[in-house]
């Protein structure tokens, strides 16, 4: 399948991925030939089979809804690029 | 002593027992290694104090019970260490430094060993020739213009150069045995939840799995041994009694059934590929083992599969480089939704935004269905041919790689030829089992070539001892000239 540009301008605003002309140019590119080459799939049918969504045999480990980490705010904040005592800071959302 | 780096880790840990080398004399064998190494780029962030703070402390206290005593190590850069800034090869995460250790790394910390620096690899695991990372690409020792492969690209030089006795990767497509094979190593990647993955930069969750990376196949079952083990933090992780996996070693493989599939002979394979092939049939046969003509019929589906499916697994995990919580931020764009845009434009590099905008394609609307459902159904087609198969062997013997290493910047502007390279090694992590690659014999070139062995669901120990068996019978010697140090 052929992946125009509107399409890969459209997928990076779902991604929340800025791109110049060029760079969307070069993508279109490259994605219309990978997308070529998985296209391949469609010569097996498949009609009959379940799709795998784990490959683990058994279904995962549940435990008791009970706190077990936390209090740890300063430390979750450390990596921030903008915060303060409290909070991350990010851009104004509301005027 | 001499050339005490040389050695394997098995002889290492013994020298150290036997009191012959005190660690500190060790660490520092590998630090001044390490720093006439650089023309390699193996290292991204380098841990030499914490290396002989740790190792006086371990002479003055030896702990002589442990595996890993008093050994110095180096990991891939995507295993989160506490106090030592952990990147994935990636802008994005280039002065992140995780204030918690990944469960592998803290595993073989208190088996003894300890952190001697953190090893380049493609950025987010995302690339077959470590051409992707952010901090440059890497050298193979083997040659000085040839690439190491990736993504655990900078593990296998440093293992490669005696830069670290051991280390270990991840591996998602194949980013453990295909830079093995391409540096005359050995690379193991275990069971899907034999090793935990809680504390190492996500990729694709289902397929990721962290494994070991050695100079010897002894090496390779002492450090899984020591990294692997249930863990409560990963939900995936299988919970079982830990195995003895260097004790059990053996060279006695008469009468396994090795399975030798018809699919993984690809149209324009060289032929010195064949021929190692054969090499490694041979001497299977010769030591007891029966070869058996098997087929896998899907295996041609298996690259798009994995194209699909980890690709849309990547661009859910790596949504959560928003510029807020941690990493970088632009400092471009007025509104929140331009800072998301820029910081995620700028942080990251163009084959992981190439693969995030193929995983958002597969799992947009209207597109979801065709692609994103349509590969898993063939991967459970992909997983019932191995089931099929495991029926009637003990393990599958194949290439690890369609060719040896290539030339750096060969392939660098081609996606899809670059993607073939996984060819032999993506199916077994659609199918989450164990495959490891060990050095058989090399190409025409004098490059290393390694063949991989595929096993069942927690047939590690099965594919160590053939792969024993192999290492012994097939005359493979590392013959590394320190080009670099000159």
């Amino acid at each position: 399948m052929f992946i125009d540009k509107d399409k890969i301008k459209h997928t990076a605003k779902l991604a929340r991925i800025s791109l110049d002309e060029k760079k969307v140019e070069s993508l279109s590119k490259d994605l219309s030939n990978i997308f070529n080459f998985i296209e391949k799939l469609n010569k097996i049918n498949t009609d009959k089979i379940s799709p795998l969504t784990s490959i683990l045999d058994r279904s995962l480990r549940t435990r008791e809804d009970k706190v077990t980490d936390g209090g740890i705010r300063d430390k979750i904040l450390e990596n921030s690029p903008n915060k303060n005592e409290e909070f991350f800071i990010v851009p104004k959302v509301i005027e | 002593m001499q050339n005490i780096t040389k050695n394997s880790l098995t002889e290492i840990v013994n020298l150290i027992k036997k009191k012959e080398i005190k660690s500190e004399e060790l660490t520092n064998a590998y630090i001044d290694n390490v720093k006439k190494g650089k023309k390699l780029n193996s290292f991204i962030t380098e841990s030499f104090d914490n290396a002989l703070t740790k190792s006086k402390n371990f002479d003055i206290k030896p702990n002589y019970e442990l595996l890993l005593p008093g050994i110095p190590l180096a990991v891939k850069d995507l295993f989160c260490t506490n106090g030592v800034r952990t990147t994935a090869g990636s802008k994005m995460l280039e002065n992140f430094v995780p204030n918690y250790e990944s469960t592998i790394t803290s595993k073989l910390w208190s088996e003894g060993a300890f952190l001697l620096g953190k090893l380049n690899c493609d950025e987010y695991a995302m690339g077959s020739s470590n051409e992707t990372s952010f901090f440059g690409n890497v050298v193979n020792p083997v040659k000085e213009n040839i690439v190491p492969g990736g993504s655990s690209g900078g593990s296998a030089s440093a293992l490669a150069a005696d830069l670290t006795p051991a280390t270990i990767g991840t591996d998602t497509g194949g980013s453990i045995r295909q830079p093995a094979s391409f540096t005359g190593t050995v690379g193991l990647k275990p069971t899907y939840g034999l090793c935990s993955r809680w504390g190492i930069v996500a990729f694709a969750s289902s397929l990721d799995q962290a494994g070991p990376m050695t100079k010897t196949v002894s090496d390779c079952a002492l450090m899984l041994e020591a990294m692997s083990g249930f863990d409560q933090k990963d939900s995936t992780s299988i919970d079982r009694k830990k195995e003895n996996y260097s004790k059990k070693l053996t060279q006695n493989i008469k009468g396994l059934k090795i399975g030798i599939p018809k699919e993984y002979r690809v149209d324009g394979m060289p032929n010195e590929i064949e021929e190692l092939w054969e090499k490694g049939k041979k001497i299977l046969k010769e030591e007891g083992a029966e070869i058996i003509d098997i087929s896998l019929p899907h295996t041609e589906y298996a690259l798009p599969t994995y194209y699909i499916v980890a690709p849309a697994e990547a661009s859910s995990n790596l949504a959560r480089y928003d510029g807020v919580k941690y990493g970088f931020r632009s400092s471009k764009g007025s509104s929140l939704i331009e800072m998301y845009e820029n910081t995620r434009s700028e942080g990251f590099g163009d084959e992981v935004k190439r693969r995030i905008l193929i995983g958002t394609y597969v799992l947009s609307s209207g597109y979801y269905d065709a692609y994103y459902i349509k590969a898993q159904k063939v991967r459970q087609l992909i997983k019932s041919d191995f089931d099929n198969a495991f029926t009637k062997v003990d393990a599958i013997l194949t290439p690890s790689t369609p060719s040896a290493a290539f030339k750096i910047g060969e392939k660098k502007n081609d996606p899809i030829s670059m993607y073939l390279n996984d060819i032999f090694t993506v199916p077994a992590n659609l199918a989450g089992i164990p495959a490891m690659s060990v050095p058989v014999g090399r190409d025409k070139n004098n490059l290393p070539l390694g063949l991989q062995l595929i096993g069942k669901p927690l047939g590690e120990q099965t594919l160590l001892n053939l792969a024993f068996s192999m290492e012994c019978k097939s005359n493979f010697k590392q013959d590394i000239i320190k080009w670099w140090e000159k």
